[in-house]
């Protein structure tokens, strides 16, 4: 076994490596999961056979309990719940992580790891780094889960001298690690793990809502920068090749969801994006006049049309309008209308966030378009519907150079003959920037709740 | 379809840069590397070496994965991440299956229960919205 196991672990790493692979399309992408199901088997049931692992019965109950838990949140969860649920279950990593650690530290017999007090110093380092990282995971993502779940304040909480204070903790975290290291005593173990505690909490508080995707996604790198930390420390390549991959895969994932919105990564950890723009934004809105219509227009130009391009956003996630949104899509297709949905990237509060409710919805994924498929289709587009979204439609981010969204990629819906726009009033979106397509001739608002609205048009087409 | 074909050449001169860029990192990172080689030796554990050649080469692996991950399934990618990342459950087994009843062990096993919420509860949320996925 001592040998055979190394090997089982490489099938894993595998499995998970095909995992990833088969989400290159809908279709591949089940027969990944099932890889990535034996991968976890496999890793499980050799660790299991290991001769060190002799005692059974609390593994089994902590598996029936933890997995039990697991299955019924999961199937249980509302799909426009699934940002929180996310962050959720990447705070969990991190804890484990952190346990994993706590008793590698205090048994590292058991681990060869060294004796107790007389661990490798290459070991210290790299398990205070993986401790530090789960822990400022867990605590990261509860706060995340927390804005996401509307427990917590979605804006950001700014005071001054707040980057001061944690370059002085991550300093402080640093001198922690040092200091543990030379002396292996527990007491500067804890220590790590209560300040990376606090880090985490602090590098996600001043972080607004709509920075969620990306912050989703960099927890979601963190967790896997744990697993490898464990990894190293515990000398199984099968924890470093998985950390690496889902650290890999959340990094990219934050790069894209930078990418649309034109940010640096930067300036979204350092956060207090949508908090002072909010009163700026209001000001200059009484002197314009927006063309505000009923369902019943709404109902007589989309019937007309003969392309609609539909632009959902977050708005429709909370509203849950992606059912009555697909009843209508389905009612103009059967009147010959050609029916398309425009995603941007960063639409909803995690990346492919709407892909996955639409999806909830029936809509068939190859009606679904990325931005720069669709995006030049505008200019030949009957009605854009646009519903829960807004930043994302403005167009100042391309020709006003001082909007706080100017050059992030957005859809051109104003080059379509008609705008309806979903809204429940007038106000700023989440970024808190004013929306000159409130206020174009071609532009029609329709000011109520995402749901009904689309309902009621529903009701009139019939 | 064609659109997608037409932006080959661009994404693919795209790729390219992007492992040029790669490749100077990876000459940085083997710089680094031979350095904690020699200092790791001096302690007598070659492990560091071998981890961080698995570490370095995994990271390519994942990115060259995980950009052709179709963007319409960046949530159930993000599941599938969280699932296997529990695979940590595997230092977690070791630590309650072979310590004594005591600290170590309760730890491990707290780290099983969460671990294995992980494991079922990503994977079942993947499954579940793979499934939604559907053609025309």
């Amino acid at each position: 076994m001592e040998t055979l196991a190394p090997l089982a672990y490489l099938i894993a790493s595998i499995c998970f490596i095909m995992a990833l692979r088969g989400l290159s399309g809908p279709e591949t992408a089940r027969q990944g999961l099932v890889y990535g199901m034996s991968g976890m088997a496999i890793a499980i049931v050799t660790t299991l056979l290991l001769p060190i692992v002799s005692s059974y019965g609390l593994i089994i109950v902590g598996i029936a309990i933890g997995g039990s838990i697991g299955a019924v949140i999961a199937k249980k969860i509302e799909m426009t719940a699934l940002p929180q649920l996310v962050a959720a279950f990447h705070s969990l990593v991190g804890l484990a992580a952190v346990f994993v650690a706590a008793a590698a530290f205090h048994d590292p017999v058991s681990f060869g790891i060294g004796t107790a007090g007389d661990i490798k110093i290459a070991s210290l380092i790299e398990m205070s780094i993986g401790t530090a990282i789960g822990a400022v995971t867990f605590t990261g993502s509860v706060i995340a889960w927390g804005k996401l779940q509307g427990v917590i304040p979605g804006k950001p909480i700014i005071f001054n001298g707040q980057h001061a204070l944690n370059a002085l903790l991550g300093i402080l975290l640093l001198v922690l690690i040092i200091m543990m290291c030379v002396t292996q005593s527990a007491f500067y173990f804890w220590a790590i793990v209560l300040l990376a505690l606090v880090i985490g909490i602090m590098i996600i508080v001043p972080i607004g809502g709509a920075d969620m995707p990306v912050i989703v996604s960099m927890l979601n790198s963190y967790s896997g920068w744990a697993a490898a930390g464990i990894g190293f420390t515990l000398h199984n390549n099968l924890l470093i090749i998985t950390g690496a991959l889902v650290g890999a895969s959340g990094a990219i994932l934050s790069y894209i969801m930078c990418k649309g919105m034109n940010r640096s990564f930067f300036s979204v950890i350092l956060g207090g994006f949508g908090g002072e723009q909010a009163s700026g934004g209001a000001q200059d809105m009484g002197d314009r006049n927006a063309n505000i219509g009923s369902a019943e227009d709404a109902a007589y130009i989309i019937k007309n049309a003969s392309s609609v391009v539909i632009v959902p956003g977050y708005g429709m996630a909370v509203a849950q309008a992606q059912h009555a949104l697909r009843e209508m899509a389905d009612l103009l297709k059967a009147e010959g209308v050609n029916v398309r949905y425009a995603i941007h990237p960063v639409a909803g509060r995690m990346p492919g966030h709407m892909n996955v409710l639409l999806a909830e919805a029936n809509v068939p994924y190859d009606e679904v378009l990325e931005l720069e498929d669709i995006n030049r289709d505008f200019s030949q587009t009957d009605v854009v519907y646009v519903i829960g979204a807004n930043d994302i439609t403005n167009p100042a981010a391309k020709n006003d150079s001082t909007s706080p969204i100017y050059g992030m990629p957005v859809l051109d819906v104003e080059k379509a003959k008609t705008v309806l726009f979903v809204k429940r009033s007038l106000g700023s979106g989440y970024a808190g920037i004013d929306n000159p397509l409130f206020y174009a001739d071609n532009t029609m608002m329709l000011l109520g709740d995402a749901k009904k609205m689309t309902e009621d048009i529903l009701k009139s087409l019939e | 379809m064609s659109d997608t074909q037409q932006n080959l050449p661009e994404n693919a001169a795209q790729l390219a840069n992007a492992a040029k860029d790669l490749s100077e990192m990876a000459a940085t990172l083997a710089v680094q590397a031979s350095d904690l080689i020699q200092k790791a030796g001096t302690h007598g554990d070659g492990f560091i070496v071998t981890g961080l050649t698995v570490f370095v080469l995994a990271c390519f692996v994942g990115y060259y994965v995980v950009w052709r991950v179709t963007p319409a399934l960046h949530s159930p990618l993000m599941g599938v991440t969280n699932a296997i990342s529990s695979v940590i459950i595997v230092g977690a087994l070791i630590s309650v299956g072979a310590s004594e009843i005591g600290f170590s062990k309760l730890m491990g096993f707290m780290a099983v229960v969460l671990a294995s919420v992980n494991i079922f509860g990503g994977f079942i949320v993947t499954r579940r919205m793979l499934h939604m996925f559907k053609k025309k």
